[in-house]
Parts: C-alpha cells; structure tokens; sequence
C-alpha cells in the first residue's frame, strides 16, 4: 500500500469523523446502520495491511489464532446492532467515541487478520452469520410494534428494516454465486490423506 | 480454523468479556432499547427534575415543585398532534378515571405538559384539555414558559422529540409518575393506564 493510499484512508476515517459527516449519515437511520457503521468496520480491514506479514502473524498468534478474532468481530459488531447502542452514540458523545475506535478496531482489524487462516467453511461461517443478522434485524425492525430508538422515526425504522432484509437478500444471492462461480479455489478442497503436507504450504 | 489450545482458552475469554459487555450494556440482558433502560433506570434510582416555570390553559404559572407533597402523573404532548397524543390523552384519561375521586386534586394530580411551547398558547391549550374531558384543576394542560427551559426539562424526564417532517413531531411517548419529594419515579406504558392508576392507588 503506498503512502497517498494510506494518507486518503486516514483522512477517509478523519473526514467520517468531522461533525459534517456524522449529521449526515447519523440524521438517518438507515445511513447510520448500514452505511457509517460499515464504513467504520471496513476503515480497520486496511490497518492489518499496512503491517508487515510477520508482524500481522505475530499479532494473529498473539490473540490466538483466527477463531478469537472472529469472535471478538462478532461481538463487537453485534453490540452497536443494539438501539440503545444507537441512541447512546448519538446522545453521548463517549459512547461515539467509542463506537468509532472500537468498529475498526474490533470488528475491522480482526476480521481482516483472521481472513487469511480461514478455510471456506470458516468465511462461509462468517458470510451467513453476517447475512442471517442482517435478514433477522430487519425483520424485527419491519415487525416491531414500538420505535427502538428515541432518535429515529417510527417510518424511518420501517425503511431501514425492509433496507436490511434486501441487503440481506442481495448478500445471500452474491455469497452463492460465489460458491459455484468464485474465482479462485477456496484452501479447502485439501483431500484428508494430504492434509498434512498441504497445511505446511499454504497458498493464503 | 484451526484453533490450539490458546485459541480455545483465548476464544472462551472473548466470548465471557463480550457476554460480560452486553450485560452490562442491557441492564442484564432486559433493556434493549434507551427507552427501556430509561424507564429501569428511574425504578433504580428516582431522578429530581429542573424547577421550570410552566403555564396552564388559564394563563396561570406554576412549577412542578408546586405539587410536591402529591402525586403527580405527567405526560408530554404538543396540541397539533393527532396520533401519539391521542392516545397520551385516552391514557390520561383513562388513568384519572380510575383514580378515587377523593383523593383527586388532594393526594394526586395529573399534568399534560407541551413541549411545543412556542405553537401552544393557553387557548390551544384549554382546546386539547376539554378534547379529552381535563377539569382544569386536578388535570392541567400546561406549556413550558420559557424556551430556554423546555431541552433542560426534556433531558430530565429523558424524553427525545424529534422532528416528523410534517410540521409535527415524534417522542417516546409514557405515563411519568412523580413522587411526593417531587422526583420522577416510575414510567409506565401509555397503554397500561389502569395498571399504573392502580399502582398509584395503592400509594395513596
């Protein structure tokens, strides 16, 4: 990654950051949910780029391997799903803060150092849990008889919750269609008996 | 994902840290929404409100210290409101309805206050109170007096109003019960008004 790459996406995440930015995406709920906070989650996937291999590994080991790091994304992640999460951001500016350290941090870094150790399984894991969410959240945002959140519209809740179950949709199709027509094989296809050999030459 | 032995241990301690979180970010896994930990957050520990001036559908000026030494049930309503309040005010109703008529005025009131205090004037006022049978004396339809204080008083019930897009506005919309030493106490929902007339009865 060169340095004008990495000067854009540290002024990306500054820019996010400015008051003009936050009133923007956080005005409206559907920004806020699925636009801010993925933009904030993915503002971390870069960060385990800009380490050195031996270092990433080094921190990967640390945590202890990719199952933790995926854990720790899932959480993260789930916990600013919550309204109270929501309207605590906006009415608190702690939790804000916190919100904006912690999606990279927790959510993006993670995801991004366990990627390479997953198999297929592994990201198929990832993919459904993400998309089930999503299909589960928006259906009780469409469902719910009350607004979640204090700061949102009752109309607005409605939009992001049919937003969600489409993404949803959409996510699912694009993650099948990767299944059969994916580009490059997936390190799974590793017959039994070769395990051994193959796991010391891992192609990713 | 292979996971050793430190990934197993360093996955456990993940997943207790973020059990531990949402924890103690839901109030024990009940409140999921801030409308919900606010209303358990009153019950823990009663919340004393500013001293704002209010004025009622007669012009006269009064604060909520005026009624310490009561009862007082409060909602928050603004007049042009056809949905939400139409229920506040039935709930309201309701609720004086099911109160002991002795006891009315002497150990327990009811207050409507406005939070749109520049659009209603005593004479808007007065018009929603006879719309949903409101006395005057024992049930009052009031504004806040001064601009000024109608944020400080709102962040004190903990009510958030936002702007619907229509000229009107959206709120969480609850029943407030404020104690005797003046301090709010309890948050029902608007629809369970006779349970929260009879909570009070009981406290009379």
């Amino acid at each position: 990654m060169n340095l004008y790459t990495r000067i854009a996406l540290g002024a990306f995440y500054l820019f996010l950051a400015t008051p003009v930015a936050r009133s923007a995406l956080e005005g409206v709920m559907s920004t806020h949910m699925l636009l801010q906070i993925p933009l904030l989650a993915a503002a971390g996937v870069p960060i385990a780029r800009l380490l050195p291999a031996r270092r990433r590994d080094a921190l990967l080991a640390a945590c202890g391997g990719a199952l933790p790091c995926v854990v720790l994304a899932l959480f993260a992640s789930s916990y600013w799903m919550l309204p109270r999460a929501l309207d605590a951001a906006l009415g608190d500016p702690l939790t804000e803060a916190a919100k904006f350290i912690s999606l990279p941090l927790l959510v993006g870094l993670p995801l991004a150092l366990a990627w390479r150790q997953l198999t297929a399984i592994g990201r198929g894991f990832v993919w459904t849990n993400f998309i089930s969410m999503l299909a589960v959240l928006g259906w009780l945002y469409i469902a719910a008889p009350v607004r979640v959140c204090n700061n949102y519209l009752a109309d607005e809740q409605g939009n992001t919750g049919w937003l969600m179950a489409k993404l949803a949709v959409v996510l699912f199709a694009g993650w099948l269609g990767t299944l059969f027509v994916g580009g490059k094989p997936a390190p799974i296809a590793v017959p039994a008996a070769r395990s051994g050999e193959s796991r010391q030459a891992s192609p990713t | 994902m292979k996971a050793g032995k430190a990934g197993l241990v360093a996955t456990g301690l993940v997943t207790l840290l973020g059990i531990g979180v949402f924890w103690s970010g839901t109030d024990g896994f009940t409140a999921f929404t801030a409308e919900a930990a606010r209303r358990a957050e009153v019950l823990r520990s009663p919340r004393s409100l500013p001293a704002a001036v209010l004025e009622d559908q007669d012009g006269r000026r009064f604060s909520l210290r005026d009624y310490q030494g009561r009862l007082l049930a409060v909602e928050f309503i603004y007049t042009r409101c056809n949905t939400i309040c139409r229920s506040l005010g039935m709930a309201f109703r309701q609720v004086r309805e099911r109160l002991p008529s002795q006891a009315l005025g002497r150990e327990v009131a009811l207050l409507s206050i406005s939070f749109d205090a520049a659009r209603d004037d005593p004479s808007s006022l007065k018009a929603y109170g006879q719309a949903f049978g409101a006395d005057g004396a024992h049930w009052r339809i009031a504004r806040i007096h001064s601009q000024a204080d109608v944020a400080p008083l709102l962040a004190a019930f903990g009510i958030v109003v936002i702007p619907d897009g229509l000229g009107g506005f959206e709120h969480n919309a609850a029943i407030h019960l404020l104690g005797r030493d003046g301090k709010l106490t309890q948050i029902s929902d608007i629809d369970q008004p006779v349970a929260f007339a009879d909570s009070i009865a009981k406290s009379l």
